[in-house]
């Protein structure tokens, strides 16, 4: 009876086991792959100069500032809006009220729309209609969109995990709603806010399609001098590689070298997310 | 409100109650004993007294366990507070009853002074005294306990009464003063049990009332 | 109700009523708060005791649905604080409250007390740290942090943190101090600790103290007032409430008889 238990426990045991191997194993197969094929082109030229001779050699400069350029300004305009949005539906808003169900549901929705959903939006309302063009700013725009839910949902999850026992103690002893807000939710809440941000920031690093549209090109001859200047980015630039060029022999490599710069920029960016909050944590242990 | 804390609150007013029909009958069979002249009866009168002691530290002990155990409060703390207090009465009846029987002891040894009439008359309120005054505690009564107090002065008028029938034949014939002065003393025996009797009442009186009455003057008191 | 001078009470609840929404929580309570005294309320889980209590520091108005009606009369002034003129934030200033749970705010020791002074726009640190000082030691809790203030407040333990509560709550001066069952998430000597401690600080505040334990009642206050169903059913000195109390129910529930 108990041999039979302890054999599927350990059956059990095993199988979680095998799964997480399988998992790191695929992990570390793709960067290998990765690496064999890209590492060759990495170097310190090939991620500070320009492309030349129609993209068979150089750098992919270019494409690193595009993506920059695109994730900074997509940040920039989605963050403080998602902040204000997810304060307001947290701490102001009436949880049971029908607007409040109703945006709610709004932002579950959004999360799963396919990213070309939002780069078509962002070129018929950015593009076209109020006139940007293709460009950063465009770009920034359509990206921004797309990350608003992921920052509501994330911002609110953060502002929701303070225990509602701050709060109270907050009032208690006098404070005003902003005052806790800003001086208990907010400090609190820090940690795992700007663990959203990054996580945006890596996932808006690797987006292909928003920005198909409505900011990138293949090819441009100088680097962007103005938020109307169209880019190009890393994504796009791995795509463009893989599709359009004429001389694949060189331009495979670049395409893998490229691949190997965006993912290890994720996964640098990732941890610097992870080992950010673990510090904050810790001081903010509750 | 654990059901063993009530078990032994319980066992505590039956012990009570014990004590008291011991010093009851304690008090009857030493009257008895020296109406009817039975120095048998007085010498097993004596001879109890002991387990009357005994039951007195018994209840002592088991209340002083039951405050530090139970932390009672309120009407369950006046119940064990008073039990003390009723219990030393009790044990003080006990004692006089014995009193009584050691002076009939000797008075037995002489020829009778005069037919007993007042004596047994005091005894039997002293004794109806007590009696109610418990029956007031187990039923929490506290109207039949005010009115154990009004008897109080029947008893000390009769002691008066006595005292002053025994004076005048000691004046009379100072040969009776040896048998005659232990009378007295009888007498006054029987007006300190009904004192206690009058305490325990009181007592009563707080238990269910919640007021300390006792040392206050009872209507019509002299 | 109130035979007493203005002079010995600091506040006195007249015909208070309290809805959750549509519930009736609280029913025509009415009771004497004596000035720098300590009063208990006890009573049954759900008799409203801490419904009652966060009607004194209004905190029933931080959620909705819910209505205040009566008056609760604050001394020497006589201004009824539950009024909807008066604004609540400026009661919770000079009425603080410690909670159940001890709950420190995720900061430094010092920055935990010097909270409630911070939001009232005090910055000087000279004045903050004296200020500091003062609670703390306030709150018999200065010996054993002097020397780690910038520490997080989650490295003490569950009865110093509830110290750090009190010495929060001192800080800002306050002219009622309300406890909440200060001391039910407490071990045996930490809850003596914080007895002791409340009647030493009765000397100069005004304390009503929310409790189920019976006995800490006993221990702690001057007035108790039991309360059932939404209602005071008795109000006295506690000597007189604990050996005679004159409510059959009130002598029930403190023998243990229910609840």
């Amino acid at each position: 009876m108990v041999k039979a238990r302890a054999i599927k426990e350990m059956l059990l045991f095993n199988m979680l086991r095998l799964a997480v191997i399988i998992i790191m194993l695929s992990f570390f197969i793709v960067l290998y792959f990765l690496a064999i094929h890209g590492l060759k082109v990495l170097s310190i030229p090939f991620l500070i100069e320009m492309p030349r001779s129609g993209m068979t050699e150089g750098g992919i400069m270019p494409a690193i500032l595009g993506t920059f350029y695109l994730t900074l300004g997509s940040i920039i305009i989605a963050f403080p809006m998602a902040l204000f949005t997810a304060i307001y539906m947290t701490e102001y808003a009436e949880t049971r009220s029908k607007i409040m169900q109703t945006v709610r549901i709004a932002v579950n929705t959004l999360v799963g729309v396919p990213s070309v959903v939002y780069g078509l939006f962002g070129f018929a309302i950015f593009v076209k209609v109020f006139g940007f063009g293709v460009s950063i700013l465009a770009g920034s725009f359509t990206m921004a969109v797309m990350l608003l839910p992921i920052l509501i949902r994330a911002t609110q999850e953060a502002l929701l995990a303070v225990p509602n026992s701050f709060r109270e103690a907050s009032f208690a002893v006098g404070a005003s709603k902003w005052q806790t807000i800003k001086r208990v939710v907010l400090s609190s809440s820090a940690p795992g806010i700007l663990t959203g941000i990054i996580l945006s920031i890596s996932r808006a690093a690797g987006e292909t399609a928003t920005i198909m549209f409505t900011a990138v090109t293949f090819f441009t001859l100088s680097l962007p001098d103005s938020i109307f200047s169209e880019v190009m980015a890393l994504p796009y630039h791995i795509y463009g590689l893989m599709t359009e060029g004429a001389f694949p022999e060189k331009q495979v490599p670049i395409a893998y070298g490229t691949t190997l710069v965006l993912v290890l920029l994720v996964l640098s960016l990732s941890l610097t997310a992870i080992i950010l909050r673990i510090n904050l944590r810790r001081k903010r242990k509750w | 409100m654990s059901t063993v804390f009530e078990r032994e609150l319980e066992d505590l007013k039956g012990k009570v109650l014990k004590l008291g029909s011991m010093v009851e009958k304690a008090i009857s069979d030493s009257i008895k004993s020296l109406v009817e002249r039975n120095s048998k009866l007085a010498a097993d009168v004596i001879d109890k007294d002991p387990q009357v002691n005994a039951i007195d530290v018994e209840i002592d002990e088991e209340c002083i366990r039951l405050i530090a155990l139970r932390q009672p409060c309120a009407g369950d703390l006046r119940l064990i507070t008073t039990a003390m207090k009723i219990t030393t009465d009790l044990e003080r009846i006990g004692d006089l009853s014995v009193d009584i029987c050691e002076r009939a002891l000797e008075l037995n040894e002489e020829p009778p002074l005069k037919p007993y009439i007042d004596i047994p008359r005091m005894a039997e309120i002293a004794q109806g005294m007590v009696r109610n005054a418990l029956d007031a505690f187990v039923k929490r009564d506290s109207a039949l306990a005010r009115d154990v107090l009004t008897r109080d002065d029947m008893v000390d008028n009769l002691n008066l009464q006595v005292f002053n029938e025994l004076l005048f034949f000691m004046i009379q014939d100072p040969r009776t003063v040896s048998r005659a002065v232990k009378i007295t003393y009888i007498s006054k025996y029987i007006e300190r049990i009904a004192d206690h009797a009058t305490n325990v009442a009181e007592m009563v009186v707080y238990l269910v009332e919640g007021k300390m009455i006792r040392h206050m003057a009872v209507p019509g008191a002299n | 109700m109130s035979e007493k001078g203005l002079k010995e009470l600091k506040s006195e609840v007249k015909n208070l009523n309290f809805y959750y929404g549509d519930v009736h929580a609280l029913k025509n309570i009415s009771l004497p708060i004596e000035r720098r005294k300590v009063t208990a309320l006890i009573g049954p889980s759900g008799c409203g005791k801490t419904t009652f209590l966060r009607c004194v520091n209004r905190m029933h108005d931080l959620y909705s649905h819910n209505r205040y009606e009566g008056e609760i009369i604050l001394y020497p002034e006589g201004i009824n604080i539950i009024s909807s003129s008066i604004d609540p934030i400026e009661i919770r200033m000079q009425i603080s409250m410690v909670f159940q749970k001890p709950n420190p705010f995720p900061k430094s020791i010092y920055e935990n007390v010097a909270y409630g002074l911070r939001v009232r726009g005090i910055k000087k640190s000279q004045i903050l740290a004296e200020k500091v000082e003062k609670s703390l030691r306030g709150a018999a809790l200065w010996d054993e942090v002097k020397d780690r203030l910038n520490n997080s407040a989650f490295d003490l333990s569950g009865g110093q943190q509830q110290r750090l509560c009190i010495a929060r709550a001192l800080a800002t001066n306050p002219r009622i101090l309300l406890f909440d069952e200060p001391t039910s998430a407490l071990d045996p000597t930490a809850t003596s600790k914080i007895e002791e401690l409340i009647i030493q600080l009765k000397d100069e505040v005004t304390i009503i103290i929310v409790t189920h334990n019976m006995q800490q009642a006993a221990r702690v206050s001057d007035y108790t007032a039991f309360m059932y169903l939404g209602e005071i059913v008795e109000h006295d000195k506690t000597d007189k409430i604990f050996t005679a109390p004159s409510n059959k129910l009130t002598e029930e529930y403190i023998t243990g008889r229910f609840g």
